[in-house]
């Protein structure tokens, strides 16, 4: 890089994720992944989850270790509130994954970011899960993410990252498109 | 595979270069290897200007200006140069150039086996067979209209259509109507299927927007004279999604109209994110529509000011800088459409077309069954493709852009022969 230019550094080895682009191109099997977590009920609404192991590039493979995660209801659903809810991780899922495209986009650019703030708000009408009105959907009536982004760029680009970042988005795909689940019981 | 299999079945024509297909493609390269004496023939499986007559709908124009249109050695010369052809009109145009060229076609040669052997290639047709040391693949970039897996799940009660099969409003039922796609072959098709009447709902997907005129112009004179569109394909960063890329959101139409996703929802055309899956009936789309539009904008704006930047630069004097209405999009678009209460009758699957190389055998397709090529040159010692999208510029896939591919490439095959006229001695 030319001595005049200043160093961008968002912390993200974009060289790797490159690369590991290409190889991937080379040999789409190794592009095979699965992701699990495994869950137990600990009592009433609480239930203890944790991840570790997934596998990826033709083999198992683990985090540097195992992270455990609590969800519950809050206080005002009778529960005794030991964790988030589940939609709420649905929320935090999205703000990483969205915000680690960001990150990952804006250093492929060349565009230094400053701070990267995000609110999240997904309005629900819980007459659904109540089993109060069927025609009222279980899920989400729809998710607004709000970002604060303070980068050396002008707003279009600042722009143009995020909508790249939603395009490539994991998470985002997840939550905007359909998706076939398969729960089995005791098999 | 080399077949070594000296087959002396019927008696072969043998040339030095089979052309494939005698569109606008196949008859500009003929033209440059007649320029060079290089001794070839041009087989076309019907007419010349054959996917112009059999494949294209009633109302369609170039998208494309008709100054525009110029091919090696000929141009347009009619008294409008700012007007878009019709298809009768590409049709005249692409036969009068097959007649003032004199190219050396064979219609109602439908070419049924490409394979290699010791002298090269042998080409087997319908109508006889050809020995030929190179062969030229022109045969056109949208042979099959191409649909998405979940075009599988359509419940029986829905008339499913390909852009190939549509010719006009008139053929479909009454009714409701899901465009899918909304490239320039989608915008166009639910414009005029809108103004015929019939509900309209457009799945929209990633797609590129393009203003018809800018700052007092057509938008082609400024991707001319900036010479966007002369990129070459070793310049370009992601190749292959370049030559993925859909048609520009443009309609050819004597009243300049500008088409765009703002102008159909104001004809009354319903907006849906990408057709995503089908499940008991109920057609889901994507709630990306916000974000797909959300680009288009922003990459309609940066092209935008590379125009701008030019015309400073350059002291161009024209109309003042302008930017268009952000892609309106409602708060909640439509997440799904019931396929089974009769609102829906009709499916148009306006989401791309690729070339058809069953005909292909030679080794050279990849696994998506895209030819392996480096700018038109192909991973066969002497075979070249022409005429497909972004092939060796980001003009190639245009009329006008043919011309300076096809001359890199008889010259590369020009070379190719003395090569092997050099070994045979």
């Amino acid at each position: 890089m030319s001595a005049v230019l200043k160093e961008v550094d968002n912390g993200v080895n974009v060289e790797a994720l490159l690369g590991a682009r290409e190889a991937l191109t080379e040999a789409p099997e190794a592009a095979q992944f699965v992701w699990r977590a495994t869950s137990e009920w600990m009592k009433g609404t609480h239930t203890q989850s944790s991840v570790n192991r997934f596998f990826g590039l033709g083999e198992e493979q683990s985090h540097v270790r195992e992270y455990s995660y609590d969800t519950d209801h809050p206080e005002i659903f009778a529960s005794e509130d030991l964790g988030s809810t589940p939609v709420e991780f649905v929320l935090v899922g999205l703000a990483g994954c969205l915000t680690a495209g960001i990150a990952s986009v804006a250093q492929n650019r060349a565009i230094q970011l400053n701070s990267v703030k995000a609110t999240i708000e997904a309005p629900m009408d819980i007459q659904g899960i109540l089993g109060i009105d069927s025609d009222v959907r279980n899920g989400f009536d729809g998710i607004t993410v709000k970002y604060q982004i303070d980068a050396d760029a002008s707003e279009d680009d600042i722009a143009a990252i995020v909508a790249q970042s939603q395009k490539r988005s994991a998470v985002f795909d997840i939550i905007a498109n359909p998706t076939n689940v398969t729960v089995e019981v005791n098999k | 595979m080399i077949d070594f299999r000296q087959k002396k079945a019927r008696p072969a024509g043998t040339t030095d270069v089979v052309v494939i297909g005698a569109g606008h493609a196949g008859l500009a390269t003929s033209f440059c290897l007649s320029e060079r004496s290089i001794d070839h023939v041009v087989l076309e499986r019907g007419e010349v200007a054959n996917s112009w007559r059999k494949e294209r709908w009633d109302s369609l124009k170039l998208l494309t200006p008709n100054w525009q249109s110029r091919l090696p050695g000929f141009s347009y010369a009619g008294d409008d140069p700012d007007g878009f052809m019709s298809m009768p009109e590409v049709i005249d145009f692409i036969q009068d150039y097959a007649d003032f060229s004199g190219a050396p076609v064979k219609t109602n040669t439908r070419v049924t086996s490409v394979s290699q052997n010791l002298d090269g290639y042998r080409v087997v047709t319908d109508n006889g067979e050809w020995q030929a040391k190179s062969v030229v693949i022109a045969s056109g970039a949208c042979n099959v209209a191409v649909t998405p897996k979940v075009a599988e799940s359509i419940p029986a009660n829905i008339t499913s259509i390909t852009p190939h099969q549509y010719r006009g409003p008139d053929q479909l039922e009454a009714g409701g109507v899901l465009v899918v796609g909304a490239s320039a072959t989608g915008l166009q098709l639910a414009d005029e299927i809108r103004r015929a009447g019939h509900e309209v709902t457009i799945a929209v997907g990633e797609h590129v927007r393009m203003p018809r005129r800018y700052r007092g112009q057509d938008i082609q004179v400024w991707l001319d004279r900036t010479r966007i569109l002369n990129e070459c394909y070793d310049e370009i960063d992601d190749l292959t999604r370049a030559r993925r890329l859909p048609s520009p959101q443009l309609i050819g139409s004597s009243d300049r109209k500008l088409l765009d996703l703002n102008s159909l929802s104001d004809s009354g055309v319903r907006l849906a994110g990408r057709l995503m899956g089908v499940n008991n009936g109920m057609a889901q789309f994507s709630g990306s529509l916000a974000n797909v539009c959300a680009l288009a904008d922003l990459k309609m704006n940066r092209l935008l000011d590379t125009i701008d930047s030019w015309i400073k630069t350059h002291s161009v004097s024209c109309d003042a800088a302008e930017r268009f209405d952000a892609t309106r999009v409602n708060g909640s678009p439509t997440l799904s459409v019931d396929l089974t209460d009769g609102s829906t009758n009709t499916i148009i699957w306006a989401t791309g077309f690729r070339p058809d190389y069953s005909w292909l055998n030679v080794p050279v397709l990849d696994r998506k069954g895209r030819i392996r090529h480096e700018g038109g040159v192909v991973d066969a010692p002497g075979m070249y493709v022409v005429g497909l999208p972004m092939l060796r510029r980001r003009k190639s896939s245009f009329i006008h852009g043919i011309e300076d591919d096809v001359r890199d490439l008889t010259a590369h095959l020009h070379d190719f022969l003395d090569t092997e006229l050099r070994l045979a001695v």
